[in-house]
């Protein structure tokens, strides 16, 4: 069997992530469907995050594959100086697949070529974070019906959000409309603008929230501005509630507009917004189990949907 | 006799690679890139020698030593106006200028001290993404690094 590991969300083709998408529609279907029958898979979480982790093994464990793994890295021999390189040798022994967390960015691509097992990669660093990626994919597609020409408006935190970046380079594929709205201190940089100019994506940067913005939208994709990324405090105050959505600013809105934030929140969206039937971000952390599903037999080379055919 | 070689301030090698046209700041990294401190030939290093072509230029030259054409273009990262002039018996049998590769391994250092390659006993991987102005990408991390950046591993 080839040997393929999921690194980063900017080698996929449009073929990979329809692929992936319909996969992830199958298991929402039929989540526990038991491929992973007598396999064995790592979850190394060389920096903790119990969504991702706990979300990954669920999936593993529905779809009848067995878990080994560490969750803090302080209880590894990381913290004796074993390099990455050991570690990945040493555990790709025991297992058909390793899930990988790390706080260093690459870590992932070394991984995967050194590893004679598919790496997938849970995040590293600030660099990728491609199942997350994905599930936000599988959400646009699961409330759209489809991901092509939508009007995506992206909110916050522009500059360090991980999410937004990925997600502007796996949805160039489907000719999308961007709204940026980001305060001046966490403005979309500058690489993913003239990634948009080179593809020709059209996009419009704003710093107010308004309803117009709000009304024109298919999805709004909200994310958490974080105290920390201030260099000046005062700054922050004043900003701090200025992206925050309430429930009152959604009467205007498109009949199609869902709300997504990759979670956790905090004051940015008002929890008067949770019952608003366009409130999706609790089903979008939920769709992040069929997309790694979905993830997981493809990078074991389990076809699903010919399995489900000869059915 | 005015046409008496005058920049021959280096003497003539009879079978070797000469180095030629490299800018005077690269000249050292050239050295280095290419390992001569390790080479037992002789090699005589001119730096600051009159150029008509750059003003200032420096030339290296390596008694001997036949290096593959991969190797020498490494030099094209500091050295993207080098000319190699590859010597037999005296004379010039082969002249090109170098050619920025398409990857380089283990030649640069990677700027982002969260890289993967600054905290793990491994070699860098950069490509080349924009050969005009010299913009790499870490294979790893993915971060850029300009010109201005580009440092020796």
């Amino acid at each position: 069997m080839e040997k393929e590991s999921f690194v980063s969300i900017t080698t996929l083709t449009k073929e990979n992530i329809l692929s992936l998408l319909r996969d992830a529609e199958y298991f929402e279907k039929h989540p526990n469907h038991k491929v992973l029958d007598g396999k064995v898979v790592a979850t190394l979480f060389f920096e903790p995050s119990t969504r991702t982790r706990l979300s990954f093994e669920t999936a593993v464990n529905r779809l009848g594959g067995r878990v080994i793994g560490f969750s803090d890295p302080n209880s590894t021999s990381s913290t004796k100086g074993e390099s990455l390189k050991d570690t990945i040798m040493m555990v790709s022994n025991y297992v058909d697949l390793i899930i990988m967390r790390h706080y260093l960015e690459g870590a992932a691509n070394y991984a995967a070529e050194i590893s004679p097992v598919p790496i997938i990669n849970a995040g590293d660093g600030a660099n990728q974070h491609p199942s997350q990626t994905m599930l936000d994919l599988y959400s646009i597609y699961r409330t759209q019906g489809h991901l092509d020409n939508l009007e995506i408006t992206l909110v916050g935190d522009l500059k360090y959000g991980r999410t937004v970046h990925s997600l502007i380079m796996a949805l160039w594929y489907f000719k999308p409309k961007f709204n940026f709205v980001a305060c001046d201190e966490l403005r979309m940089p500058n690489e993913y603008k003239e990634f948009c100019d080179q593809h020709n994506i059209e996009y419009v940067e704003t710093t107010d929230f308004s309803e117009e913005v709000i009304n024109k939208s298919d999805i709004i994709y909200m994310t958490r501005v974080q105290r920390e990324r201030f260099s000046d405090l005062m700054e922050y105050e004043k900003v701090k509630n200025l992206y925050t959505l309430k429930n009152s600013m959604l009467e205007g809105s498109k009949e199609n507009l869902r709300i997504l934030h990759p979670l956790p929140r905090v004051n940015e969206i008002s929890y008067d917004v949770d019952n608003n039937p366009k409130a999706y971000y609790f089903q979008q952390a939920k769709n992040g189990l069929y997309a790694r599903e979905a993830i997981i037999c493809n990078v074991l080379g389990v076809n699903v949907r010919k399995e489900l055919d000869n059915e | 006799m005015s046409n008496v070689k005058k920049e021959l301030a280096v003497a003539a090698l009879e079978n070797g690679t000469v180095i030629d046209h490299i800018p005077t700041s690269a000249l050292f990294k050239v050295a280095s890139i290419l390992d001569l401190q390790n080479i037992q030939s002789s090699v005589t290093i001119g730096n600051n020698l009159e150029s008509r072509r750059m003003g200032k230029k420096g030339i290296i030259k390596i008694a001997d030593v036949f290096f593959p054409e991969i190797v020498l273009n490494r030099i094209a990262v500091f050295a993207p106006t080098a000319k190699i002039n590859i010597i037999k018996n005296f004379k010039i049998v082969e002249k090109y200028a170098v050619e920025v590769p398409h990857d380089l391994i283990d030649i640069v250092k990677c700027k982002n001290p969260k890289c993967i390659t600054n905290n793990e006993p491994m070699k860098t991987h950069f490509e080349v993404v924009d050969k005009e102005n010299m913009v790499l990408k870490c294979h790893y991390c993915e971060r850029c690094l300009d010109k201005d950046d580009i440092e020796l591993k």
